[in-house]
């Protein structure tokens, strides 16, 4: 991912103050978490479901080593090619390699979140091939040489009028156009080209059966199909957490994702992949190539409370329901992944130092914990990478970059603070005096630390005596 | 690459698993359905998704594809000869319809005509009633762009292969002692919501989807 260290705040304010994009935003949002709701209206059932789903992905990361070995061989039996990638440079090498010995220069993608957080794009770009991104609101963004601000509708933060202005500047002899159904015809015209002419096809990977070497993908618009039926050649990419055990595994999830996701009871398509073109049948890939990719979840996979994260579904229900991602949209993260699920991964993968601050972009409302189809506890996540950022004593699992916001003054301040609570008689001291001094503080000027923290926070009132004193004056024993 | 497969499997060795019980929450259950509460099922949902859902007689269903077709204006159909369907098709074919365009030849052979015919029709592995899809197992015979390429897909489901769910069928069937290459659920037409969450029918995949239910 990105090496720059992200200016979070900077980042903040400026979403912050786009109305446009606050416009945007929460229409989308509001209207994907009453679809979420209409489709799971039985909270029972919904429980019971996300049980399941919960229970089936546990299962899978229990035993992952095992079914990531199971995979690759009956992948293997059904021809399907295995490589393996400790990082997105391994992954893109795998890339390139295969590109480069079929002569291909024209590849056309899926969307894929883990292409993404390999930079896939830009990797091929360097060395003079196009990967076209062939999903609706992947093309819009690719057109804008921007990311994805959603993990599910990746062009959520432009209206149709950004869109129109976009098509009409970017495509050539494209007229202005507001009516979406229109847009949508012109990029089905210029795609449809695409997937004619297209020689690799790139997709992501939904659920991966280690019983079958089955790779599941989730769409609605066809081009996910187009990619893994036209060209000769297929590559799937997916994160090694991906896989699952049984193929009877995969209808709770289904339905837990595009439930979460959408509020759809199915996507349109449902595309299972277990095999290259067979002799004898006349279509699909000649070649198929699963690439797995650790990129750190290893590590994370080594703490038991950790490898919760890796039990997503990359649903996108919990952006929907954050109050934190629905007023800022995606791009204020500076990450590929994000939301609360983003803000619980990308500090394990990137380290704490550059996206350790995404962990404080949580009130701690807890509604992505209500909503995840998996049950991964994201406030618990949250709260350990922010007791790690100021953690320096090193374990075994501990988070890349532990520690980093570590100073000798807040480390003091805690102590103190410790030790005065432990010893009575400075306790009983110190509270008197901030029963004298509290009340006045909000008189002082407000300056540095203090006029940080007062801007969007009402300074508490302090009272003039404390509990033990007003205990002791009510003749209660407080020892 | 080796290397860093062992190195990934290394890791995830090292690291300590807990110790955990067998037992799991089932998912909730699906209701059994008789096979008219299963059509009507399929049927409802899948119009909801802007399918048009006919149920036919079966020995008239050739009747009610022709009058399909004679509604519309299409430059050809593109069919499997090789199929029960196909054979039907061939055996009873009127002047004033729209050409039967055989599949025959690997895509590599043919793509511009795959790419430029209006209408495809298959036949289905089966259908799922909770959700409304249809299954589709393409083959040698019946390949996988049929159901893709041309804007208008036509697709022939036998009513009893209707299923609860996908469990069931997958459980009946017993998908998972031999998947084949490529296996598909399929909603509807094609769709998008990437553009302010407008749902927009007809994207990449077809524009049009029929479904012919063969029932009595």
């Amino acid at each position: 991912m990105t090496e720059i260290a992200v200016d979070f705040p900077k980042n903040f304010k400026k979403a912050l103050g786009d109305g446009q994009l606050r416009r945007n935003l929460r229409a989308a949002m509001d209207t994907l978490g009453l679809r979420r709701r209409t489709l799971f209206s039985d909270p029972e059932l919904f429980e019971q479901l996300r049980a399941r789903g919960d229970a089936i992905r546990q299962r899978a990361l229990r035993q992952l080593p095992e079914l990531l070995e199971r995979l690759e061989q009956k992948c293997t039996e059904n021809g399907i090619q295995v490589h393996w990638a400790e990082t997105p440079a391994d992954a893109n090498a795998v890339f390139l390699e295969i590109i480069q010995r079929h002569h291909a220069t024209r590849v056309i993608k899926g969307k894929s979140m883990v292409s993404e957080e390999v930079h896939l794009n830009h990797f091929l770009h360097e060395r003079g091939i196009e990967a076209l991104e062939t999903d609706l609101g992947e093309y819009i963004i690719q057109l804008e040489h921007e990311t994805p601000s959603h993990i599910i509708v990746p062009a959520i933060h432009k209206n149709r009028d950004q869109i129109a202005k976009l098509f009409h500047e970017k495509i050539p002899n494209t007229p202005y156009t507001e009516v979406v159904e229109e847009l949508n015809a012109i990029a089905r015209q210029v795609l449809r080209e695409k997937f004619f002419a297209g020689e690799i096809g790139v997709s992501g990977v939904n659920f991966a059966v280690a019983e079958t070497g089955t790779l599941c993908l989730v769409e609605n618009e066809g081009n996910g199909r187009m990619c893994t039926t036209a060209p000769p050649v297929h590559i799937a990419i997916m994160g090694i957490e991906k896989v699952v055990e049984r193929l009877e595994d995969v209808p709770p999830l289904l339905r837990l994702l595009t439930g979460s996701a959408t509020g759809q009871l199915i996507t349109t398509y449902f595309n299972m992949i277990s095999s290259p073109r067979k002799p004898g049948e006349k279509d699909g890939p000649k070649e198929v190539h699963l690439i797995l990719l650790d990129n750190g979840r290893s590590k994370i996979w080594a703490d038991p409370e950790l490898r919760h994260t890796l039990k997503c579904i990359r649903c996108g229900t919990c952006l929907n329901h954050c109050p934190v991602y629905t007023r800022l949209g995606g791009h204020a993260y500076g990450y590929v992944y994000p939301g609360p699920i983003g803000s619980i991964l990308t500090p394990q993968i990137e380290g704490l130092k550059n996206a350790g601050a995404m962990a404080t972009a949580s009130t701690f409302c807890g509604a992505c914990e209500e909503v995840c189809p998996v049950k991964i506890p994201i406030t618990d996540i949250l709260r350990r990478l922010r007791t790690e950022s100021y953690d320096k004593d090193e374990t075994p699992n501990s988070v890349k970059e532990h520690g980093y916001k570590s100073n000798a003054t807040e480390n003091m301040t805690w102590k103190g603070w410790a030790f005065s609570n432990a010893t009575p008689w400075i306790n009983a001291v110190s509270a008197k005096l901030l029963g004298l001094v509290g009340p006045q503080l909000p008189k002082l000027p407000a300056v540095g630390i203090v006029k940080q923290w007062s801007q969007s926070r009402a300074l508490p009132s302090f009272a003039t005596k404390s509990l033990h004193v007003l205990a002791k004056e009510k003749g209660i024993a407080d020892e | 690459m080796s290397d860093a497969r062992a190195n990934i499997l290394a890791r995830l060795r090292a690291a300590a698993r807990p110790v955990v019980g067998d037992t799991e929450p089932d998912a909730p259950p699906v209701p059994e359905l008789s096979q008219a509460d299963k059509i009507a099922q399929l049927k409802q949902r899948m119009e909801t998704m802007h399918a048009e859902v006919i149920v036919t007689d079966r020995r008239q269903w050739l009747a009610t594809l022709k009058e399909v077709l004679r509604k519309r204006q299409l430059n050809g159909l593109l069919y499997g000869p090789q199929t029960a369907v196909g054979a039907a098709l061939a055996a009873d074919w009127d002047s004033d319809l729209p050409p039967l365009v055989g599949y025959e030849q690997s895509v590599e052979d043919c793509k511009e005509r795959l790419f430029s015919i209006d209408a495809g029709i298959t036949s289905t592995q089966g259908g799922l009633a909770d959700v409304g899809a249809l299954i589709l197992w393409p083959t040698a015979d019946e390949p996988r762009l049929m159901s893709l390429a041309p804007p208008l897909h036509i697709a022939v489901l036998e009513a009893d292969k209707i299923h609860e769910s996908l469990a069931s069928a997958m459980r009946r069937e017993r998908w998972a002692e031999g998947m084949p290459t490529n296996a598909l659920l399929i909603s509807g037409p094609s769709k998008t919501a990437d553009i302010e969450l407008v749902l927009t029918f007809g994207v990449h995949g077809p524009k049009e989807l029929v479904v012919l239910v063969l029932d009595g």
